[in-house]
């Protein structure tokens, strides 16, 4: 099922929003969005060890996004193709946990990768992610982007939650990737 | 052989490797998008060191935040120094790994390769 992009995004930035996104994505807009939320944590007086993992899980997060954003399908409304399109969002909950929730097009062909990944993830304990970790670090592989698969393992690893996702076939094999990320104390 | 120098950024971290001393430190933070060209030049530098390496060579590794593309090539410069351990021997080399008081994650970042590595480490505890 096809999901109304605008909508959502309306809704996830309904609340605390440290810093919500929605455009193209960059190296240098990731750096600009890093400082602003190390500021923000800092402002707020979030503590050291809960700002570091919120700062961790949004570089991965966002470097995920940067590394691995296709194309995005004719716009309906403008006709145009914009690339490297996005949306993030990081909040605060009302129990002051976080969420990092983020949107992006992907190719059919990927779709089933990220889910079989997600839910390998999803299955294992902390224990297992860890000797996950370890092992992909050492398998002497590279993707082309350099990052050779370890972001979501490593998101995982660092808070302890389970994802939550879903895709939605919107157009020409192109699927949206909507993620939700937990941070909690 | 020179010594090499690279200048921290908000997103790479400072450089400083001594052939003379022998001491290598990186410092700061090390979240680039693409590592591998970042830390090209410090696996060469390491690559010929190895040929004419101080007695002793000491590795401060400060780092305040790291990206899983860095963590791969760190690790490939740990490998790069394991063969000059290999070489110089018991004391050869040490690897100082440095973390925040609080910081189990870093710690426990230090120890993944403390686990894959054949090198003498060393975690020191930063106070804040």
């Amino acid at each position: 099922m096809a999901i109304d992009i605008d909508s959502w995004y309306n809704e996830v930035i309904e609340g605390d929003v440290v810093v919500h996104y929605k455009g193209a994505i960059s190296a240098d807009l990731i750096t600009r969005v890093l400082e602003h939320i190390e500021n923000e944590l800092a402002i707020r007086n979030e503590k050291s060890k809960l700002r570091k993992k919120v700062y961790n899980v949004m570089v991965e997060a966002l470097q995920n996004l940067f590394h691995h954003t296709g194309l995005q399908p004719e716009n309906s409304k403008t006709g145009e193709i914009e690339k490297n399109f996005a949306i993030f969002v990081l909040k605060k909950l009302p129990d002051g946990n976080f969420n990092v929730i983020s949107g992006n097009f992907v190719e059919e062909p990927r779709v089933k990768f990220l889910k079989d990944r997600m839910d390998q993830i999803n299955y294992l304990t902390l224990d297992e992610l860890k000797i996950l970790y370890q092992l992909i670090l050492n398998n002497q592989e590279y993707s082309d982007k350099g990052g050779g698969g370890l972001g979501l393992v490593d998101i995982a690893k660092r808070t302890g939650h389970e994802y939550e996702y879903s895709f939605h076939n919107q157009t020409n094999g192109y699927y949206f990737f909507c993620l939700k990320i937990l941070i909690t104390n | 052989m020179e010594t090499l120098t690279i200048l921290g950024t908000p997103k790479t971290p400072t450089v400083e490797m001594n052939v003379d001393s022998g001491i290598i430190e990186i410092k700061g933070r090390s979240i680039p998008e693409n590592s591998i060209d970042f830390y090209r030049p410090i696996v060469e530098w390491i690559d010929q060191y190895a040929d004419s390496a101080a007695p002793e060579t000491k590795v401060n590794i400060q780092l305040e935040y790291f990206n899983t593309s860095s963590s791969k090539c760190i690790l490939d410069v740990f490998k790069k120094l394991e063969q000059v351990f290999k070489k110089n021997g018991d004391k050869g080399v040490v690897i100082n790994w440095f973390y925040e008081e609080d910081d189990e994650d870093m710690l426990e970042a230090g120890e993944d390769y403390q686990s894959i590595l054949k090198i003498p480490f060393k975690m020191i505890e930063l106070e804040e």
